[in-house]
């Protein structure tokens, strides 16, 4: 199985790496959605227009979750159109590897979009600084991830079947996510708070962690049935 | 059974209407919301069934229990929505965790129509349908153990726990009539909806030996519905 996964995890990284489809686009709809929030959130945080708790963390997490939301839509067309299912139902090994692989390159892609689009916020919107928070803000993310990583392997699998994938993904994945946001957006709000980072609320990060580990043991159970025939 | 319940249900309300009128709502409101949450996990309980046994008995049980239980979700939505007018002066109220969450679970459950209506395969539309139900299943205790945990402290939304217990034995009882009552219903829906989908699966058979296996089942079309 490790094998396995390792083996997949490689060929995920090198496609990724060739074509630069996913992480180039959801870098670019990240940054270009902070520009529209400046535009259509209008002069909240006076001249500069800077934002901080709440707010700050709500469009942090909206253009986060939309950004992913790309990501999981690319997420299995490539094996869908060209095969790469068939070649891997042929293959002797165990399905959820496909999962487990799948899954992880969706974090690694994730966490590369994250590695520009934190800073961008930090850069382009956001008043506090964005050092104070840094590694409180980085668990959280690491949390979140982990959540939309899951979810969005399983609905991206769900939809790759169906007729209207591209309407099926947003569907079937914003209302799952919903747990995800509402914790990750609690928990970053007092991180980004005007007068010095808060402390970490210790109870949102552990629904983030309750959410993680319930849906990566799903997702693990009912995977094999997605793959058959 | 189905008269019985519903009888029991509309006649003892009414005793005890000394609450103000629209506090009625609440015999109606509250076990529906309990009944159609519970319809959604006992779908996908179903739906673990069938890709357990392949017998599409199982899937379209969870089928009908999901149908249902949205159905209901719909009469929670607009009865708690009237409620809302009438004891908080809004439709609704964005700050109330419960109205959120079961909006959301609405939304999501109102997906899985779609989802089984756009894939074509029955075989593969029940295996993805029963996937996407036990998610979904699982999703709906977390949701609301988390607003539980979340939001214990500050609540305009009454908590059906704390009410029973607190509340005079009367109200009680006819509230677990009323319960009782509204499962029976659904139940009964059930029963019914699977045996309208049996004898239709049942005359279409009849229907196509009769026509000697000339056309195909391609006159029934492409439905969201599993096929037996």
């Amino acid at each position: 199985m490790k094998g396995t996964v390792a083996a997949l995890l490689r060929k995920e990284l090198a496609l990724e790496l060739r074509t630069r489809e996913s992480v180039p686009a959801m870098v670019m709809f990240a940054v270009t959605t902070y520009v529209i929030f400046h535009f259509s959130l209008g002069d909240i945080g006076g001249a500069r227009a800077v934002l901080d708790g709440d707010l700050a963390a709500g469009v942090l997490w909206v253009t986060l979750l939309f950004a992913s939301i790309l990501g999981i839509n690319r997420l299995f067309v490539a094996d869908h159109e060209q095969g790469g299912f068939d070649g891997f139902l042929l293959a002797p090994v165990d399905r959820t590897s496909l999962l487990v692989a799948k899954a992880i390159s969706l974090l690694a892609f994730l966490c590369l979009v994250e590695l520009i689009a934190v800073p961008a916020f930090g850069l382009l919107l956001l008043g506090p600084s964005l050092w104070q928070a840094l590694p409180e803000l980085l668990l959280v993310l690491l949390a979140a991830d982990i959540g939309i990583a899951v979810i969005g392997t399983l609905v991206a699998a769900l939809a790759i079947q169906t007729r209207a994938r591209d309407l099926m993904v947003p569907l079937l994945a914003l209302p799952m996510l919903v747990p995800v946001v509402l914790g990750a957006s609690r928990a970053t709000a007092p991180l980004f708070a005007q007068g010095g980072a808060a402390a970490l609320p210790g109870d949102w990060l552990s629904l983030l962690a309750l959410y993680d580990l319930l849906f990566g043991l799903i997702a693990y159970a009912v995977f094999d049935f997605l793959l058959e025939d | 059974m189905l008269v019985a319940a519903f009888t029991l249900v509309l006649t003892y309300a009414p005793v005890d209407a000394d609450q103000g009128v629209i506090q009625k709502i609440f015999y109606v409101h509250v076990p529906m919301a309990i009944v159609a949450l519970v319809g959604f996990m006992a779908g996908g309980v179903m739906a673990l069934m069938y890709l357990r046994t392949r017998d599409r008995r199982w899937d379209m049980r969870s089928y009908v229990t999901i149908h249902l239980s949205i159905v209901l979700a719909v009469g929670v939505l607009i009865t708690g929505s009237i409620w809302a007018r009438a004891s908080w002066g809004h439709w609704f109220v964005w700050d109330e965790p419960m109205l959120v969450v079961f909006l959301i679970v609405f939304l999501l459950y109102a997906t899985y129509q779609p989802l089984r209506f756009s894939i074509e395969d029955p075989d593969k539309q029940a295996r993805y349908a029963s996937v996407f139900a036990i998610t979904a299943g699982a999703f709906v205790p977390l949701c609301f153990g988390a607003i539980r945990m979340a939001e214990a402290t500050t609540q305009t939304h009454p908590q059906t726990a704390t009410m029973t217990t607190s509340s005079p034995a009367s109200v009680s009882l006819v509230f677990l009539v009323s319960l009782i009552g509204m499962a029976l219903l659904f139940i009964t829906l059930c029963k019914y909806e699977m045996a309208s989908k049996n004898v239709t699966a049942n005359v279409r058979r009849l229907r196509r030996r009769l026509a000697g296996d000339d056309d195909q089942v391609s006159a029934t079309g492409r439905s969201a519905a599993p096929q037996l």
